[in-house]
């Protein structure tokens, strides 16, 4: 354990000081829903991911999503499951794929693919109304998403 | 303190959320004329919705309180600059409104029944379409501006003489292909965020959306005054403003597809009351 650990820290490390080896979005590799690898290698942060979820301009998951440890952020939707004891029901991979791609695991899923940058029907360039030029990315980087991930798995009941 | 009332602040809100229904209210214009606001659904919504509501339901006190009173309606301003248009002169041809329809009283039963087919051009049209041909064939003057202030002002008119009317939009014979095209537009997933208009109104309603309450997106209230940004709104200009907020590319205002979409949708309400212009947040 304590070896991966530290392996864990080397790769981190190696990626930070060269190049963060980042999953494509067209790349990233489902299973039955679930995305085992790390999208960039360097593990996430739980406090980034908080902002992250919390954040209008970024992951906005309270849209959608209630979360008892948010309740300092103003107003959370109600369209999906409440996120509380989320890191208890599903594990990291579950949690990445979800993020991810929430399609892969429920088909008809309300939940927008946070790392996913192809067949979208008359994708928009952001809120603008306009058509997507070579600019559209996915709605969150791969470090975000490995953040909301990290994030997540802390919601234990 | 400052946190500690933010935090009860947030746990009040909270609350308010579990029962984000529509309201159990009735909606009386002044104190005179009861609109249907809830109704049976129509046929072609069997097994997909048992009742149709209009957005009153789904807003506050204030707001709706504010559409029971014609002295209170901001929108009723509009109607009023929309009266001064029927009446006056312009074009080629000499002609008003007026000149042709009588008083504007006489169009009562007019929008109930938009968008419809016209059967010398050969098309659907909406009322948009209808008052810009009549100004440009009949008067001899200039279109308006599809969601423009001129428009939105006579479409304000021409819904307030028939509030109380139950939208009846017909969906079959020579519509029924734009109606297809309009159901098909309804359910499709669009932009980024893959978000149908079937998502947030017709499997959502009711729920919150952050702090924004879901209606069924029903536009009998059209146009409709919006304290958001404090002026009359069109339909297809709010059409376009949910698409673009799926992160989309929208579609343009008076473009056949928000045509087709806006008979959908109407036809989606058909048994309310028109409402225009409506108050909404």
């Amino acid at each position: 354990m304590r070896i991966l650990g530290i392996a864990v820290v080397v790769t981190g490390l190696t990626a930070l000081t060269v190049y963060a080896e980042e999953t494509a979005p067209t790349a990233v590799s489902f299973t039955d829903g679930a995305v085992v690898q790390s999208l960039t290698g360097v593990s996430g942060d739980p406090v980034k991911g908080r902002e992250i979820v919390g954040s209008k301009k970024m992951g906005n998951c309270i849209a959608c999503h209630e979360i008892t440890d948010l309740a300092d952020v103003p107003f959370h939707g109600e369209i999906g499951p409440m996120l509380d004891g989320a890191g208890d029901r599903w594990t990291e991979a579950e949690l990445r794929g979800i993020v991810s791609n929430a399609k892969m695991m429920f088909e008809d899923s309300l939940m927008p693919s946070f790392y996913r940058t192809d067949g979208f029907l008359r994708p928009g360039n952001a809120y603008t109304g306009k058509a997507a030029d070579d600019t559209f990315g996915p709605l969150l980087g791969a470090q975000q998403i490995e953040d909301v991930v990290a994030y997540l798995s802390t919601l234990k009941d | 303190m400052r946190n500690l009332t933010g935090a009860l602040l947030a746990g009040l809100l909270s609350t308010t959320f579990v029962s984000a229904d529509p309201v159990d209210d009735k909606l009386v214009l002044n104190e005179e004329t009861t609109l249907v606001t809830r109704t049976a659904a129509p046929a072609h919504l069997s097994g997909v919705l048992d009742e149709v509501m209009s957005g009153w339901l789904f807003r506050g006190t204030e707001t709706r309180a504010m559409q029971t009173d014609d002295f209170d309606n901001p929108g009723m301003i509009f109607v009023d600059k929309g009266e001064d248009s029927w009446n006056a002169v312009e074009g080629t041809e000499g002609k008003s409104c007026a000149s042709c329809h009588g008083g504007s009283e006489d169009m009562a039963g007019v929008r109930p029944v938009y968008p419809k087919f016209n059967e010398a051009a050969g098309e659907v049209r909406t009322l948009e379409m209808q008052v810009n041909d009549c100004r440009e064939t009949q008067m001899g003057a200039d279109k308006w501006k599809y969601t423009g202030g001129s428009m939105a002002n006579m479409t304000a008119l021409l819904a307030s003489v028939s509030r109380g009317m139950p939208v009846n939009v017909a969906i079959d014979g020579p519509v029924q292909s734009t109606w297809d095209e309009g159901k098909e537009l309804y359910y499709a997933r669009t932009g980024q965020l893959e978000l149908s208009c079937a998502n947030c109104h017709e499997e959502n309603f009711g729920n919150m959306i952050r702090a924004d309450h879901l209606s069924q997106g029903q536009i009998n209230g059209f146009p409709t005054y919006r304290l958001k940004n404090t002026k009359l709104n069109s339909v297809h200009a709010r059409f376009k403003g949910c698409v673009r907020d799926t992160r989309a590319e929208t579609y343009k205002p008076g473009s056949s597809e928000f045509v087709a979409l806006e008979l959908y949708v109407a036809s989606r309400g058909n048994g309310l009351s028109v409402e225009g212009p409506s108050v909404r947040n």
